[in-house]
């Protein structure tokens, strides 16, 4: 008999027990989750902030030419974008002279070395994003590859303001999550950190040790 | 009298060490206080977190209740996903299925991200054995592994390590790195050696939080980003889990990871959630070619097979027992000689070491339900614990569990059996407690384990039928 059908067995022959219903969790709120639109951005700020994330208010005009500023104010020069980056025009236009943009269109293994090493930042537009927690909603594919927003050092997230969800299961519900995850979904709530030394909070563990969230605003 | 329990001696032994050992007592007192009020913060509504508990431990028993046909459907919808699924009976076979990726792939080195699982099965010995790397790349895991130790806490590795012990040990370990004390340095470099494995590895292995039946989803929590390293980054994923992690619903995920890190650390949220639902799509730039998932039992089945002890599989691995353990907090992880130390180590071992050698953890605990009490999942860690200690005094016909029983004595045996007799004839009950009370004086003073903190046990002067008689008078 093979493990699979042994532990199969040993599961079906256990006592059932008491049947439990499956949990009903459509009354279920954080206690933090209520509020209208503007509630939800200001949550969503305050805990990002918390988070050690940058948050700037932008609109969609005015992006590119932030983006690009922050960026060169921390000393980027070559940060990495997707094929489906939006605005892409725009944004060729603002980096020209301030910053290198490298676009993301081979597979990662041909050249992980460059990646790791010659890469200052990432950029990647964001799906959505939840209020209780502070995070972003990424929703990784062909056009944002899943590495934009982990290898490079300081990751810069496009956030559209009107997408922001009280909470997570307000956001499985709202997008229909289980109907068809991505092969990488990630909810991202700030840079990457450890407090394994004695218990105190470092920045830039193995992630980025910047997350900035251009917030946009219609 | 001889002492009722005979605690296994390495057990004692190292409990002992740990306790007179002033810097370990000093780092676990600080280290808990500090995760206790970090989670007294993240919950300071009492209702909302009783309602959370209740939904959290419905959900798990929900699961537990329907564990075969959701791991089959949990298999079903991985497969359609291109993830490969794998089954093991034991740590041999979960290694052995490992190695033979690893082998498949012709793979030298290995990253890893944070897996208990991995360490129930000694899977970092089993590959450096067959000539792969085996590198932990949580900065807690690298710092035990560098230090040729395992994890003292299941969410914190390196609780029982000061900067200065890290310090020294990056000096000593690592070429060209002076000594430093500062913490951000001491990360930059971790950083820096740990960055160079993620690009070259051929295999990343890590854990799973939970595993969604519904969507076929591999749930992973974290905050540094290595566990996106290593799921993401080589060519080959292998996550390897407990039958139990399974659970229903992609909604599910939400509430437990409600609880999940405000347990664990005290923090409302990890830096990465991470819902891995297969391989790289062939138009996809990063990403693994192959994911597999490891299923495991090692023992599950047999907690699962009964119903009081069932209750143990509903666990999150959040660690908020140990937090409040006030035996873990003076011994810390390593005196108990498990993978899963305190509270949750007591309950899960037996199941997975036998009750033979793991016995005695059940008996190290004052009972006093501070594991209960905090636990995200309601598991009656208590009761488990009354149980598993009248396991280990079983009798064989009334065992239940590997090792039941073997915390009986002959001599134990012989007292109870002397006693039985004594209680079920009358007659011979009077005159045995006649000459109890009459030679009380004759009572040793030496009464084993008993004496040891307690005075000695003396029969009453008068027995209760003496008193009886007394007042009727």
């Amino acid at each position: 008999m093979s493990a699979r059908a042994n532990i199969l067995a040993r599961l079906t022959a256990a006592p059932r027990g008491e049947p439990v219903p499956l949990p009903d969790l459509t009354e279920w709120r954080s206690a933090a989750s209520q509020g209208d639109a503007a509630i939800r951005v200001a949550r969503f700020w305050t805990n990002i902030g918390a988070a050690h994330a940058e948050v700037h208010d932008t609109d969609p005009d005015a992006w590119p030419d932030l983006l690009c500023r922050l960026a060169a104010e921390k000393g980027v020069r070559r940060m990495l974008i997707g094929t489906g980056a939006p605005s892409a025009e725009r944004l060729t236009a603002s980096a020209a002279g301030r910053l290198e943009l490298v676009r993301y269109e081979r597979l990662a293994h041909d050249w992980k070395d460059e990646m790791f090493d010659g890469i200052d930042a990432g950029f990647s537009p964001v799906k959505s994003a939840i209020a209780d927690t502070g995070s972003l909603v990424l929703w990784p594919d062909a056009g944002a590859p899943r590495l934009l927003s982990l290898v490079p050092p300081i990751h810069f997230a496009l956030l559209d303001a009107s997408r922001i969800h009280a909470d997570l299961r307000s956001a499985m519900i709202a997008e229909r999550w289980a109907d068809g995850m991505p092969t990488n979904a990630l909810v991202v709530s700030g840079p990457s950190k450890t407090a394994d030394i004695q218990q105190t909070l470092a920045y830039g563990a193995h992630g980025p040790r910047e997350l900035v969230v251009l917030l946009v605003k219609s | 009298m001889s002492q009722p329990i005979e605690f296994h001696p390495s057990f004692a032994e190292r409990s002992r060490a740990a306790v007179n050992d002033p810097n370990l007592r000093k780092s676990f007192r600080g280290a808990m206080d500090f995760l206790q009020a970090k989670r007294r913060a993240q919950f300071p509504d009492a209702d909302e977190l009783a309602r959370l508990r209740d939904l959290g431990s419905a959900i798990r028993r929900h699961a537990l209740a329907n564990l075969p046909e959701l791991l089959q459907q949990l298999e079903a919808k991985l497969t359609a996903n291109g993830v490969i699924v794998h089954w093991a009976e034991t740590p041999a076979e979960a290694n052995a299925i490992v190695l033979d990726i690893a082998r498949r792939r012709e793979a030298k080195r290995m990253v890893k991200g944070k897996s208990m699982v991995s360490e129930e099965c000694g899977l970092n010995h089993a590959m450096e054995a067959a000539g792969v790397e085996a590198l932990e790349t949580d900065m807690g895991e690298y710092i035990v592994q560098l230090a040729g130790e395992g994890p003292s806490h299941i969410i914190m590795p390196a609780i029982h390590k000061t900067k200065q012990e890290i310090a020294r040990l990056f000096e000593r370990k690592l070429p060209g790195v002076a000594y430093t004390e500062n913490v951000d340095e001491l990360i930059r470099i971790g950083r820096q050696v740990l960055r160079k494995k993620f690009a070259a590895a051929d295999i990343g292995l890590s854990g799973v939080n939970f595993a969604v039946a519904e969507t076929g989803t591999l749930f992973l929590v974290e905050n540094e980003g290595n566990g996106r390293m290593c799921t993401t980054v080589p060519r080959v994923h292998v996550a390897i889990t407990g039958i139990e992690k399974v659970v229903a619903k992609l909604e599910h995920v939400a509430v437990l990871n409600s609880l999940l890190p405000r347990s664990a650390t005290g923090q409302p949220v990890e830096t990465y959630q991470n819902f891995i639902t297969g391989p790289r799509k062939p138009d996809e730039l990063d990403g693994p070619d192959e994911v597999h998932l490891i299923l495991l039992d090692n023992g599950r089945t047999q907690a699962y097979a009964d119903l009081q002890l069932r209750a143990t599989l509903q666990c999150i691995r959040c660690g908020a027992c140990m937090n409040h353990c006030p035996v873990y907090a003076r011994i810390g992880g390593h005196a108990y000689g498990t993978v899963y130390p305190g509270p949750i180590g007591a309950i899960v071992s037996p199941h997975l070491l036998g009750l033979e050698s793991t016995y005695p953890l059940a008996f190290a605990s004052t009972l006093c339900g501070a594991c209960a009490e905090v636990c995200p999942v309601r598991i009656p860690i208590v009761d488990i614990l009354i149980r598993l200690r009248t396991e280990a005094q079983a009798r064989p016909e009334a065992a239940h569990l590997r090792g039941s029983g073997s915390a009986r004595t002959g001599k134990v045996s012989a007292i109870w059996r002397a006693w039985s007799l004594v209680y079920s004839r009358l007659r011979l009950y009077r005159i045995a407690t006649w000459f109890l009370s009459r030679g009380r004086a004759l009572s040793p003073t030496e009464q084993g384990a008993w004496t040891r903190c307690r005075t000695p046990l003396v029969p009453a002067s008068k027995r209760l039928r003496d008193l009886m008689r007394e007042r009727r008078r």
